[in-house]
């Protein structure tokens, strides 16, 4: 359960190989977080059970998920609410930053990021909706971007894969209202991390641990939406209000 | 019988509110059916819902309010015992006992309990150093097992389920009925002595040479001093005035119960009022009021046990965060512990617009919350991961020193230290699986916890 200070006890992880999704349990964990979930690809190949165990969890578990396959989700979902029960906190971490240029010229490129960023968090997220309503608690943090913000021409594939995820989340968590479960969308900017290892950091950049850091916060005092670093949040209003013929001349 | 309604629940603290069918059963019956019911994720009974954390709530389950269940069913004035539904609460059960000369022995906080929570709970009140807790005065109960059964359960007799019951949370099954021993009184006044302590060690002295000698005690401490001054506070002690100590106009009807309004909380509140500087200047003020020295002063019952209730929903001051209150108790012994967590509490600047202080006497029950001790309670605005820290500090303090927190007003203990803080929580699960085997009785609480099986 969560309790009256925003602490929980269990969490699912989607991409649980993510930098930010690692830092975010890891801190839960050195809180009082003791079932941990991580949904990831490869479960032979995820290294950091030992860790998170030593740290005081109870119950770690790699569970076999791909984004991708939306045919298992229905099916991941029924068995990890069934061997685990409640789950207070379920994270949405996992996302393919892809390649812009080569998605503007193949289309099976471009389709499999908004596969993986969009579609395959519809379909894992409805799946699990179900059984959070079904235990009348639990919050679900979905990690969105602030490139979902405003699409900009240099990475507008990315970023429209994050904008159609980030209003999908703000729509559930509207429908939600009244029944226990909360939703809180994360939009970070530059987080320097695998995803963005070799590239030119943008300025208010960020870091895994800070990102971790904002989305307790927010999961603590109920957050709708959370900008990591805060500051974001007005930058992005100031160029959400740039007219269309000045924006596009920036160079980001 | 009503399908039961979607409802979002949370504890008097506002904090975190899940989602529960709420049915109000009329009668027993109504509350058989529904426990036999379920929907597989099982029921909890829940009365005025003043448990501070998630002790009546019950996550995607079933919550019964038993509000419904009230009155006086029989009244024996020659053995001082009264029979009365577990929906009742004692604020009501008080303005029907008084002016027929009788009082209960165990009064807490607030009147807007029920005597049903108030068992289910272990609640204790000013007079905790002499007279226990409420069970301690149940001489039997009417219990609604979890497998449906209606079963009188005597405290002298049958002390296995009596003691899964009290104190149990709610978790042993749903009560319906109990019989209570009661004290006599000559009017409804209380003759009230009020010192001032000007720190820790001067109140624990007053304390201890004095409170055998009153039938109630509690102290309004700082928790904003610091230094010297540390836990300055004001003692209050008294016991039921008699009836040669009112005035020659009140003996007329010495049990007549004043009138006593309630004002609403206003709807908003200026988050300023929970600043500490405010908090600061309101404690600076209350310690100032107080008479340095007064003796025998008469003050109504209403008045000395439940100053609060004049205020209806005050708990809503803390906005939509809420608040939590901090209460524990060490044993005698401990007072380095005692002071070690008034000093972080002085220091972290977490104060409360009044904080109490108690002596507690011998207890019963497997996991009642009062021991022969120190207990301090304090509220606080639900908020930020510092006091998060804080709290799991002073917990690790409490627990090192063999004391534990009120399990009735906890929403964010570590489940780590419930065996440690509560030794008797073993036996107590054993004696509530006899009545449970099922696992139909569930809350937040028992979830968070732990505090029964592994069942979600």
């Amino acid at each position: 359960m969560r309790d009256a200070l925003g602490s929980v006890q269990s969490v699912l992880v989607l991409g649980g190989t993510s930098d930010i999704a690692l830092a975010t349990v890891r801190a839960l964990v050195a809180d009082r977080t003791r079932t941990v979930v991580l949904g990831v690809r490869d479960p032979e190949r995820f290294e950091r059970a030992d860790e998170l165990r030593a740290a005081g969890a109870t119950t770690v578990e790699a569970a076999r998920f791909d984004a991708d396959d939306v045919n298992s989700h229905e099916r991941f979902a029924s068995d990890v609410f069934e061997r685990h029960g409640d789950i207070d906190l379920v994270l949405l971490a996992f996302g393919v930053l892809g390649d812009q240029q080569v998605s503007e010229r193949d289309p099976a490129a471009a389709v499999a990021v908004l596969r993986t960023n969009f579609v395959g968090a519809v379909s894992v997220t409805t799946a699990i909706v179900r059984r959070l309503r079904h235990q009348g608690h639990g919050t679900i943090v979905a990690l969105s971007s602030v490139a979902g913000e405003r699409a900009r021409k240099s990475n507008y594939v990315y970023g429209s894969s994050k904008a159609g995820l980030d209003a999908f989340f703000q729509g559930l968590g509207d429908s939600l209202a009244g029944t226990g479960v909360d939703v809180i969308v994360v939009r970070p900017g530059f987080v320097k991390s695998k995803m963005t290892a070799g590239l030119e950091p943008a300025p208010l950049s960020t870091t895994p641990e800070a990102v971790a850091e904002a989305t307790i916060a927010g999961v603590r005092r109920g957050a709708h939406t959370v900008w990591a670093p805060a500051a974001l949040r007005y930058v992005m209003l100031a160029l959400r209000l740039l007219p269309r013929p000045i924006f596009r001349r920036l160079d980001i | 019988m009503d399908g039961g309604e979607p409802c979002l629940l949370a504890g008097w603290g506002r904090t975190p509110r899940t989602l529960a069918l709420l049915h109000r059963p009329a009668d027993a019956s109504e509350v058989a059916a529904l426990v036999a019911a379920g929907n597989g994720r099982g029921v909890i009974a829940r009365g005025l819902g003043r448990s501070y954390g998630d002790a009546a709530q019950n996550a995607g389950g079933a919550v019964l309010d038993m509000t419904a269940l009230r009155g006086v069913s029989e009244l024996d004035l020659e053995r001082d015992r009264v029979t009365v539904a577990a929906g009742t609460s004692i604020a009501a059960l008080t303005r029907f006992l008084v002016p027929r000369g009788r009082f209960l022995p165990v009064v807490p906080g607030t009147g807007h309990v029920t005597v049903g929570g108030a068992i289910a709970s272990d609640i204790h009140g000013k007079s905790h150093h002499r007279d226990g807790g409420f069970s301690e005065h149940v001489l039997e109960l009417e219990l609604l097992t979890p497998n449906g059964e209606r079963r009188v359960v005597p405290r002298s007799s049958d002390r296995d389920a009596f003691d899964a019951v009290a104190g149990g949370m709610g978790l042993a099954g749903v009560i319906l009925e109990a019989t209570l021993g009661l004290r006599r009184i000559e009017t409804s006044r209380i003759a009230v002595d009020t010192e001032r302590a000007r720190d820790l060690d001067d109140l624990m002295a007053r304390m201890e040479s004095k409170d055998g000698s009153y039938r109630y005690s509690v102290a309004w401490i700082d928790c904003l001093a610091r230094g010297a001054a540390l836990g300055r506070s004001i003692l209050l002690r008294g016991d039921h005035a008699r009836n040669r100590e009112l005035s020659a106009a009140d003996r007329v009807r010495p049990l007549a119960l004043g009138r006593t309004p309630s004002l609403p909380a206003p709807p908003w509140a200026p988050s300023a009022l929970l600043r500490g500087s405010t908090m600061r200047a309101f404690n600076e003020l209350w310690f100032r009021r107080a008479p340095r020295e007064e003796r025998g002063r008469l003050q109504g019952l209403r008045e000395f046990f439940h100053p609060l209730d004049a205020v209806r929903d005050w708990n809503r001051l803390y906005g939509r965060r809420g608040m939590l209150q901090y209460q524990f108790v060490v044993p005698f012994g401990a007072e380095a512990t005692m002071r070690a967590v008034l000093e972080r509490l002085s220091t972290a600047g977490v104060g409360s617009f009044l904080a109490v202080m108690k002596r507690m006497g011998e207890q019963a029950g497997l996991i009642s919350f009062p021991m022969p001790g120190w207990t301090l309670t304090l509220d606080m605005p639900a908020a930020g991961a510092e006091l998060a820290t804080l709290l799991d500090g002073l917990d690790e303090l409490v627990a090192a020193a063999g004391g534990r927190v009120y399990l009735a007003k906890d929403s964010r203990l570590r489940p780590e230290l419930l065996e440690s803080m509560y030794p008797g929580v073993g036996r107590w699960r054993e004696l509530r699986a006899r009545l449970d085997p099922d696992e139909r009785m569930r809350s937040d609480l028992a979830r968070r916890l732990g505090l029964i099986g592994t069942a979600p």
